[in-house]
C-alpha cells in the first residue's frame, strides 16, 4: 500500500496505482480527456495536470505513479489557468458546431467549454479543414472534431488488436487516419465510437435520429452470439435509434459491429405485424385476427393429437427467445400436449 | 462454459480448437488477445488461418474432421514426456488406464500423418498445454458439428482432465455458445430428454415434481431431437409441428431434405418477427416481438443469467412469445400459469436448484452466473471446483473416426462451414441491419491460391459447386485462410444457402450434424453452362 | 632515400559537397601521372580525413613532406597539378593558396578531445583508431574495472550530456545500473535534429570507433548486452562508416562475444530515423525504435528504469559517448580539470549565421561568449554590428550583446533564458529582425510537433499565428501580453522538451528585444527592416547615378527615372522583393 496526500486528504491505495486513479479513489475530481481506465496512460490532453511538491513542472496525473509521501494539489489557480488554456486552444481549432452535432449534450469538449465558460477565445486562428470524407459504410469519421485524444487509435490498436487507424503527419496537421487516407476498412466493431469524447466518430445510421431530448435508455442483453454483451438501446418515440454499451459491464463496454450496429432490423417495416393463416393448402398467406389464428392452431394441433396421439406433434423453441418463453414452450409441450418432441437449435 | 468470460485474460495457455473466436465470439475473443498481449500462450487448432492466428503463438492447421487424432497424439506426447497432472488424476478422476491404452499408438508422427499438422508442432503443443500452470480449451462447433462431435467433446475433456486444468480459475473446458440464449434453451429444457436444469423425464421423482406445480401427467419417454424430427416428419411419424424463432429451411444441413419434411407437414405453426424462408411454407405465421420489445431473461455462454428489458413496443399486432404461447395454450384448453415473465422466472427457480438465488432484483446488477442456489450465494464463475456432478471425472478412450464423407475422384474438396463477423446465422437480423449487409452483402467461397491457380479461377469469379445433395452459384475469394483442398462457405446467406450441399449425417449420440465436413466438387461457372 | 609524402583531404561531408572526391581523384591520378611508381607510391599515400571542422574553407587538403605538413584551403581539383608539381616534387609550397592566421586562430582557442581525432585519422580504417590508441580505454575497462568502478569514474569526471539538458552522465548510469534486469540497453541518440547542428554526424564520420568504443565502455557499466545507434537516414555518409566500423571492430573482437577476452558481450545495432525531431526526444526515441510512431511517453518512468521495450535503458548522445573513451584513457581527473566549475569538459559547437569563419568548433566550457564570437568566428561578417547569439537552436534562447562576456556552460545559458542544446551557435547581426527570428523557429518546433499534446500542437501554432500577424503588420495592443501567457502555459503543460522549450525562442527574444516587438505592433516598423510588409524602399536622390540598374532589375515595374537623373519608386506598385537594394552600387536605395 502507498500512503499520499491528495488536497490534504491521506490517501491509501495499492502498489502501482498513479496519482488519477487514487485520487479519483477518494472521490476528487480531475477533468481528462484522453485518458480511459480500459487504456494504457496517454498523457496527451494535458487536462489531468496536477501539482507534486518538490515538483517543479506539473505534471499528468494520469501517467504519475503515486508513491509513498507525495504530496499532491490538483486545484489551484495555476492548474485551472493551464487547463482553461488547452481547452481554450482545442476549441480554438474545433467547429464549435454544437447545433447540428451528434454528440450535443453528451460531449467531453463540449462539457468542458461550459465548465471553464469559454464563449470567447483568445487564441481564434486557423482551423484544420478537412473535404475528404471517409466513405466507409457504417462509421461516420469527421476528423473537424477529433482533438487528438488518440483514444480511437490506442483502443484499436490495444483492445481490439486490429490497427486499423494511427496518427499521421506532424504538428498542427497531425491527423486519425487509416493507412494511406483511404476509407475506413477494418472489422467495424465501433470500440473507437464508443470511446470517442467528441462528435469526431459517430454511426453513421445515427445522424438525425435524435440526440438527448426525449430519447430513453433500456439496458438489455444482446440478440447475437452467445458473448451475452450488455446493450444500452437508445430510443426515440417507438424507435431504437443508437446502441452503446456501459463500461461498468461484463463487456466492459465493448461491442462487436453486430451488436453495436445491428439493430436498424428491429424497426423494419418488413416486420410481421399481424397473424397470417393460408386459408386452403396451396393457397397464399393472408392476415388474420388473432382469434382466428389462435383458433386454427389450437384446432388443428387438437386434431393432430386427437388423430394420431401427442408423439405426432413436435415443438421447435429458440435460442433466440428469453428463458422465460422458452420454458413456457416446452412446458406447453410436455405438460399441455403431452410430447417430449421439443427441442432447439443448439446444434446449429 | 465451466469457467467464466472474465478470467480469460489470466490463461497462462489457451488452446483454442475449432473455434473462429474473433468472427463469432468476439468480445470472448477480445480477452484472448488480452491474455496473449499479458504473455499467455496461444495455441491455435484450426484448419484455416482465422484472425486469431495473427495472435497465435502457434497455429496448428489441421485437415477438417481429424481433430480427435490431433488431441489424442497431443496427449499421447503430455503422457510421453510426464507432463500430465498425477495428483489431479489420483485424487479426481477415473477411468485413466483404458484412456492410456487408447491412446498409446496416437505418436506424433501417426498424428501427422492423420491431421498433416508437423510432429515437432505437435509436441511443442503438448509441452505448452501441460507446461502452463492455468490453461483453458475453447472450443465451439468447429469441434461438435461432426458425425463424431460427441467424441470430439470427450476428447477435449480428456485433455483438461490429464493435465488437471479443471475446477480452478482460467482453465477450464469451454465451449462458447454460438446464440445468445442457446445456454437458456438448454438450461430451460427444450430438449428431448430432460426438464428444465437438465432433470431427466425417465426419473420419476423429477417428473412428480414437475407435474406437482405443472398439473397434468408428464410423458416419460425421450422425444426426438429436431434432426430425429426431420426424419420422423419424412416417415410420416409426425404431422404438426411448431416452430418459435426458428430458420431451419436455412440453418440445417441438408436443405433439400428439410425442405421436403416440412413440405410434407400437416399443420406447421411458425412463430417469428419476419417473413423467414421457413415462415413462407407455414399454414400460420405469428407475428412475435424482437428482443427489444420484451422483459424476461438471456444466459450466456458463462452461465450468466441476465435481464432483457422492454425498450419498445411492437409493431402492430406483434405480441411478445410467452404471450403468444400462453394464448396457444389456453385455447388448447392448458393453463401455462403465471402471465409475466417476471412471474415465469419465479416459477422456474422454484423448480431448479442451481437458480434458486436468483431474481430479477437480484440479477439487475449485472447478473449472476448459474449455480446459484440460495438468496445470498454469489454466483459461480467457475464449475468442479471440488467435486465433479458424478463424483470423478471420467476419461473416455476416443478412437479416431473419419468424418462420413471425404474426398473422391468425383467431389475432390473438403467443404467446411461457418459464420462471418458481420452477419449471424441466417441472416434474418443481420441483412435487414443497413450498416452490416453494406460491408458483407454477399456470399463467396474460399478457395486456396494453389487451387485457384490449378483451377484457373479468377477472384470473384463465378464456381458452380455441387456436393451429393444439391448445388449453387457462389463467388470465389481467392485467399490463403484455407489449405489446398478445403474450401469455406458462410451459411447465412439464402441466395448460396451452404447448407443445400452440406451432409446431413448425425453424430450417434447428441445427434448433431455434420456441417463442417462434406465433399464438393467445383467448377467455373461458365464450363457447366458450356457443358464441357 | 625517398620523402615520405602524405595528404590528407577533409572527406567530412561539408568537404565532400565541396568537391572532396574529386580532389581525392585528382591527387591519385596525378601520382601516377607523375610517374610516382609503386616504390615511391608506398610512400606517398592520399587519404581520406573526417571533417576538421572549418568548413567555411573546403575543400582543406594537408600536404605533408616527411612531417612537414602545409594546408590547403578551398582546393578544387583543376588547383591539384600545380601542387604536385611545384610543392610535392618541387618542395615549395604555394604561399596563396595556404590557410592564412585566420585559420590557425580559428584551431588554436579551441580545444579538442571529442574531436582530437577528426580530420587525423581516416574514418574507415580501424588500424589508424587503433594506432592513436583507439580501443585501450575500453580493453582498459572491460578487464581491470569493474562496473561500479566505471560509472564512479565518469561521475568523477563531470561528465553532463551533451545532447541538451546536461543531466551529469555518471549519475544516469548510475540510476540504470542500480536495476535489476534480464536485459539492458544502451542507446546512442544521433538524431541530430536542430537546425544547423552537425557535430554528431561529424564525429560519427569523422570518428566512428570512439562512439562504437563510449558505447562499449557504457553498456559494461550499466549491464546491458545489446546497443542502438539511432540515426537519421538523412547522413548517409555516417551511415555507411559506422556500419563499416561496427564490421570491423566486430572483426577485431572489440564488438561480439568475449570482448578484449573480458568475458563481456556486447553488440550494437543501426536504426535508422526518418528524420522526425521529435525523436531526438529519448522517449520518442524508444517508441520509434519499438517500431511505433515516434511520439514521447510521459515520464516518470524513465528510461532507466522503464526504456526500450520496457527495460532499463540509458540513452548518450553521440558526443557525450566520444568523450568517453579520451576519459578513460587520459583520466577522470585530467577531464574535470577542463572547463567550469559544474560543466566539465568541451563541448563541440556549430558555429552559423552572420559570422565570418563558420563550421565545427570544440572549446573548453566556460570560455567566453566573446572568444568564441571573435577570436574563433573571426567576428561579425562585413563587420556589422553584433545582435546576439542563438544557442540550443528552435528550444533554446538568444544571448545579447550585453552577455557577451557570459563564460558559456549549462547553468550560464539556462540563467539568461538560453540553453545549450546539442551545440548550435547562430550568430545574429543588426540586420536580424528578433520577431522573424521567434518566428522561423516556432515555424519549425510547430512543424515538428508530434501532435500528441494539445498545447504543443495547438499552442505553438497559436504562437506561430501571432507571430506572424506581428511581422505583417497586422500586431494588436497586447500581443506581446497573449504571447507571453501562451508561452509560458505551453511551457508548463507540454509533454515533452519539445514543447516545454519551444516557446523559448519567443520568451527570450521578448524578454531582450521588447522594443522590436514593439515597434512592430505600434509603430508598423521592422527596425532590421527585415519584415517585407513593414519595410518601405526609397531611392536617396542625392546618391542615386540615375545608371538604371535597379529599374531593370525591378520585376513590378516600380522604378521609373530617366537615364543620368534620380530615379524613383511607386509605392503602390513596389512589391518589396529588394532587388533594387541588392543591385544598387551606390547605396543609393533606403530600405526602412
Amino acid at each position: 500500500m502507498i500512503n499520499l496526500t491528495i488536497d490534504g486528504k491521506t490517501i491509501s491505495v495499492s502498489d502501482g496505482a498513479t496519482v488519477l486513479e487514487a485520487a479519483r479513489a477518494a472521490g476528487i475530481e480531475i477533468p481528462t480527456l484522453c485518458h480511459d481506465p480500459r487504456l494504457k496512460p496517454y498523457g496527451g490532453c494535458r487536462l489531468c495536470i496536477v501539482e507534486i511538491a518538490g515538483v517543479p513542472r506539473p505534471v499528468t496525473s494520469c501517467t504519475t505513479p503515486a508513491t509513498d509521501g507525495m504530496t499532491v494539489t490538483t486545484s489551484s489557480e495555476r492548474l485551472f489557468n493551464l487547463r482553461r488554456t488547452v481547452v481554450e486552444l482545442l476549441l480554438s481549432d474545433h467547429p464549435n458546431d454544437c447545433m447540428v452535432c451528434e454528440r450535443a449534450g453528451d460531449c467531453s469538449l463540449q462539457e468542458l467549454a461550459y465548465f471553464y465558460g469559454l464563449r470567447e477565445n483568445r487564441f481564434w486562428g486557423e482551423r484544420r479543414r478537412y473535404p475528404k470524407q471517409d466513405m466507409n459504410p457504417v462509421i461516420k469519421r469527421d476528423m473537424e472534431k477529433c482533438v487528438l485524444c488518440g483514444k480511437c487509435v490506442r483502443v484499436c490498436d490495444e483492445v481490439q488488436g486490429v490497427g486499423a487507424i494511427d496518427l499521421a503527419y506532424r504538428g498542427f496537421g497531425a491527423k486519425v487516419c487509416p493507412p494511406f487516407e483511404k476509407d475506413l476498412d477494418c472489422e467495424f466493431c465501433g470500440q473507437c465510437v464508443s470511446i470517442c469524447p467528441t462528435g469526431a466518430l459517430s454511426g453513421r445510421m445515427w445522424a438525425g435520429k435524435g440526440r438527448q431530448k426525449d430519447v430513453k435508455e433500456t439496458e438489455t442483453v444482446c440478440p447475437y452470439c452467445g458473448c451475452g454483451c450488455v446493450l444500452t438501446l437508445h430510443t426515440a418515440g417507438n424507435r431504437v435509434i443508437r446502441v452503446s454499451s456501459k463500461v461498468d459491464t461484463p463487456n466492459e463496454g465493448w461491442l462487436c459491429p453486430k451488436g453495436r450496429f445491428g439493430y436498424e432490423f428491429i424497426n423494419r417495416p418488413d416486420r410481421l405485424t399481424t397473424p397470417l393463416v393460408r386459408r386452403e393448402k396451396g393457397g397464399a398467406l393472408e392476415p388474420a385476427s388473432w382469434d382466428e389464428a389462435l383458433d386454427l392452431v389450437a384446432a388443428r394441433l387438437g386434431a393432430i393429437k386427437d388423430a394420431h396421439g401427442p408423439d405426432a406433434l413436435g415443438g421447435l423453441a429458440s435460442a433466440r427467445c428469453t428463458n422465460e418463453e422458452n420454458y413456457a414452450f416446452q412446458k406447453f409441450f410436455r405438460a399441455g400436449i403431452g410430447t417430449n418432441n421439443v427441442d432447439h437449435c443448439a446444434r446449429y | 462454459m465451466t469457467n467464466s468470460i472474465a478470467e480469460i485474460e489470466n490463461n497462462d495457455a489457451l488452446f483454442v480448437i475449432g473455434s473462429n473466436t474473433t468472427e463469432c465470439h468476439p468480445i470472448v475473443a477480445l480477452r484472448m488477445k488480452k491474455a496473449a498481449r499479458k504473455g499467455a500462450k496461444l495455441i491455435i487448432a484450426d484448419p484455416r488461418r482465422i484472425p486469431l492466428v495473427k495472435f497465435a503463438t502457434l497455429w496448428l492447421r489441421h485437415r477438417p474432421g481429424t481433430d480427435v487424432a490431433l488431441m489424442n497424439s497431443i496427449m499421447h506426447v503430455i503422457l510421453a514426456e510426464g507432463l500430465e497432472d498425477k495428483n489431479f488424476i489420483d485424487s479426481r478422476t477415473e477411468g485413466f488406464e483404458e484412456f492410456r491404452k487408447a491412446i498409446a499408438q496416437f505418436t506424433p508422427e501417426y498424428g501427422e500423418k492423420i491431421t498433416g499438422v508437423p510432429a515437432a508442432d505437435i509436441v511443442k503443443a503438448a509441452r505448452t498445454y501441460a507446461g502452463a500452470k492455468n490453461a483453458g480449451i475453447y472450443y465451439t462447433m468447429g469441434i461438435t458439428q461432426h458425425s463424431m462431435g460427441t467424441n470430439n467433446v470427450w476428447s477435449v475433456a480428456n485433455m483438461a482432465l490429464l493435465t488437471g486444468n479443471l475446477g480452478k480459475e482460467s482453465a477450464g473446458v469451454n465451449p462458447l455458445r454460438g446464440q445468445n440464449n442457446v445456454q437458456g434453451a438448454s438450461d430451460m429444457a427444450c430438449a428431448p430428454a430432460v426438464l428444465p436444469g437438465y432433470q431427466k423425464v425417465a426419473d420419476e421423482a423429477v417428473r412428480k415434481k414437475f407435474e406437482a406445480v405443472w398439473g397434468g401427467a408428464l410423458p416419460a419417454e425421450p422425444g426426438l431431437t429436431a434432426t430425429e424430427m426431420t426424419d420422423a416428419i419424412i416417415g410420416g411419424r409426425i404431422k404438426g409441428l411448431y416452430i418459435m424463432g426458428e430458420n431451419p429451411v436455412i440453418s440445417d444441413p441438408h436443405m433439400a431434405h428439410t425442405l421436403k419434411a416440412l413440405k410434407k407437414l400437416d399443420f406447421l405453426v411458425v412463430q417469428d418477427i419476419f417473413m423467414t424462408e421457413t415462415a413462407e411454407l407455414a399454414d400460420v405465421v405469428l407475428p412475435a416481438s424482437s428482443f427489444a420489445e420484451k422483459d424476461g431473461t438471456f444466459t450466456n455462454t458463462e452461465r450468466r443469467v441476465q435481464r432483457v428489458r422492454k425498450a419498445v413496443d411492437s409493431p402492430g399486432d406483434a405480441k411478445d412469445d410467452l404471450s403468444i404461447i400462453r394464448a396457444v395454450a389456453a385455447r388448447a384448453g392448458y393453463d401455462l400459469g403465471p402471465a409475466s415473465a417476471a412471474d415465469v422466472f419465479r416459477e422456474i427457480s422454484a423448480l431448479w436448484p442451481a437458480m434458486a438465488g436468483m431474481t430479477y432484483r437480484r440479477l439487475d446488477s449485472g447478473g449472476l452466473q448459474w449455480p446459484c442456489p440460495t438468496d445470498d450465494h454469489p454466483g459461480t464463475p467457475y464449475l468442479f471446483k471440488d467435486v465433479f456432478p458424478r463424483g470423478k471425472g471420467a476419461f473416455s478412450p476416443i478412437p479416431y473416426i473419419e468424418s462420413k464423407e471425404l474426398p473422391d475422384e468425383a467431389y475432390p474438396f473438403v467443404l467446411t462451414t461457418g459464420r462471418i463477423l458481420f452477419q449471424y446465422h441466417t441472416g434474418t437480423m443481420t441483412r435487414r441491419s443497413d450498416a452490416l449487409e453494406a460491408v458483407a452483402p454477399e456470399p463467396f467461397i474460399e478457395i486456396s491460391r494453389e487451387d485457384a491457380r490449378r483451377l484457373g479461377i479468377a477472384d470473384a469469379g463465378m464456381l458452380s459447386v455441387s456436393s451429393r445433395r444439391g448445388s449453387l452459384q457462389v463467388k470465389a475469394m481467392v485467399t490463403d485462410r484455407v489449405a489446398p483442398g478445403v474450401v469455406f462457405m458462410p451459411f447465412h446467406y439464402h441466395e448460396a444457402a451452404a447448407n443445400v450441399l452440406t451432409n446431413d449425417a448425425l453424430d450417434p449420440v447428441c445427434k448433431i450434424p455434420e456441417a463442417k465436413v462434406c465433399a464438393v466438387r467445383i467448377e467455373k461457372t461458365a464450363e457447366v453452362a458450356a457443358g464441357v | 632515400m625517398s620523402k615520405e609524402i602524405l595528404v590528407n583531404v577533409c572527406m567530412g561531408t561539408g568537404g565532400i559537397a565541396a568537391g572532396g572526391v574529386e580532389v581525392m581523384e585528382a591527387f591519385k591520378a596525378g601520382f601516377a601521372d607523375a610517374g610516382m611508381d609503386a616504390s615511391v607510391e608506398k610512400h606517398c599515400a592520399v587519404h581520406q580525413v573526417g571533417c576538421r571542422g572549418f568548413c567555411a574553407r573546403d575543400v582543406l587538403v594537408d600536404v605533408a613532406i616527411d612531417g612537414n605538413r602545409a594546408t590547403y584551403q578551398y582546393i578544387k581539383p583543376d588547383m591539384v597539378p600545380r601542387i604536385i608539381e611545384e610543392h610535392v616534387k618541387g618542395g615549395a609550397p604555394i604561399a596563396e593558396w595556404m590557410v592564412g592566421d585566420d585559420y590557425h586562430s580559428f584551431h588554436d582557442r579551441q580545444v579538442k578531445v571529442v574531436l582530437s581525432d577528426c580530420g587525423r585519422i581516416n574514418p574507415e580504417d580501424i588500424d589508424e583508431y587503433i594506432s592513436v590508441d583507439g580501443y585501450k580505454a575500453a580493453a582498459r575497462v572491460l578487464n581491470e574495472m569493474s562496473p561500479a568502478d566505471t560509472v564512479e569514474a565518469v561521475k568523477k569526471s563531470g561528465l553532463r550530456g551533451r545532447g541538451g539538458a546536461g543531466f551529469p552522465t555518471g549519475v544516469k548510469w548510475g540510476f540504470c545500473a542500480a536495476n535489476k534486469s534480464d536485459r539492458k540497453y544502451i542507446i546512442c541518440n544521433a538524431d541530430e535534429g536542430d537546425p544547423g547542428a552537425f557535430m554528431d554526424r561529424s564525429v560519427i564520420e569523422g570518428n566512428p570507433h570512439a562512439v562504437i568504443e563510449g558505447m562499449t565502455i557504457g553498456a559494461y557499466a550499466i549491464g546491458a548486452d545489446t546497443g542502438y545507434v539511432y540515426i537519421r537516414a538523412e547522413y548517409p555518409l555516417a551511415v555507411e562508416r559506422l556500419k563499416k566500423a561496427l564490421a570491423d571492430a566486430r572483426a577485431h573482437g572489440f564488438l561480439g562475444q568475449d570482448i578484449h577476452g573480458s568475458g563481456f558481450n556486447f553488440d550494437i545495432k543501426i536504426k535508422l530515423g526518418a528524420g522526425a525531431f521529435v525523436c531526438g526526444e529519448e522517449t520518442a526515441l524508444i517508441a520509434s525504435i519499438e517500431g511505433e510512431r515516434g511520439m514521447p511517453r510521459a515520464k516518470p518512468p524513465f528510461p532507466a528504469n522503464k526504456g526500450l521495450w520496457g527495460k532499463p535503458t540509458v540513452i548518450n548522445n553521440v558526443e557525450t559517448l566520444a568523450n568517453l573513451p579520451y576519459i578513460f584513457r587520459r583520466g577522470p581527473e585530467w577531464f574535470a580539470s577542463l572547463g567550469s566549475e559544474k560543466s566539465k569538459g568541451t563541448k563541440v559547437f556549430a558555429l552559423t549565421g552572420k559570422i565570418k569563419n563558420t563550421g565545427l568548433i570544440e572549446v573548453p566550457m566556460g570560455i567566453p561568449l566573446k572568444e568564441i564570437i571573435y577570436d574563433i568566428g573571426g567576428g561579425i561578417e562585413g563587420d556589422r554590428l553584433f545582435k546576439a547569439v542563438q544557442t540550443g537552436g528552435p528550444s533554446g534562447g538568444c544571448i545579447t550583446a550585453e552577455h557577451i562576456d557570459l563564460p558559456v556552460d549549462y547553468e550560464n545559458l539556462v540563467k539568461i533564458g538560453s540553453m545549450m542544446g546539442s551545440g548550435g551557435m547562430v550568430v545574429l547581426d543588426e540586420t536580424d529582425c528578433m520577431v522573424n527570428i521567434a518566428k522561423f523557429f516556432l515555424e519549425f518546433t510547430q512543424a515538428e510537433s508530434c501532435g500528441k499534446c494539445v498545447p504543443c500542437r495547438i499552442g505553438t501554432k497559436r504562437l506561430l499565428e501571432i507571430l506572424t500577424r506581428i511581422t505583417e503588420g497586422n500586431g494588436r495592443p497586447g500581443d506581446i501580453e497573449l504571447l507571453l501567457s501562451l508561452a509560458n502555459d505551453v511551457k508548463d503543460a507540454s509533454l515533452c522538451g519539445l514543447g516545454m522549450s519551444a516557446p523559448n525562442p519567443v520568451l527570450s527574444t521578448i524578454r531582450y528585444f521588447r522594443h522590436e516587438y514593439e515597434a512592430h505592433i505600434h509603430d508598423k516598423r521592422c527596425p532590421a527592416a527585415v519584415c517585407r510588409a513593414l519595410i518601405t524602399f526609397m531611392i536617396l536622390d542625392d546618391k542615386c547615378k540615375g545608371c538604371g540598374v535597379c529599374l531593370r532589375a525591378c520585376p513590378a515595374g516600380a522604378i521609373t527615372g530617366e537615364k543620368k537623373k534620380p530615379h524613383s519608386i511607386d509605392r503602390a506598385k513596389c512589391v518589396k522583393c529588394g532587388a533594387c537594394f541588392d543591385v544598387c552600387k551606390f547605396k543609393a536605395v533606403l530600405k526602412e
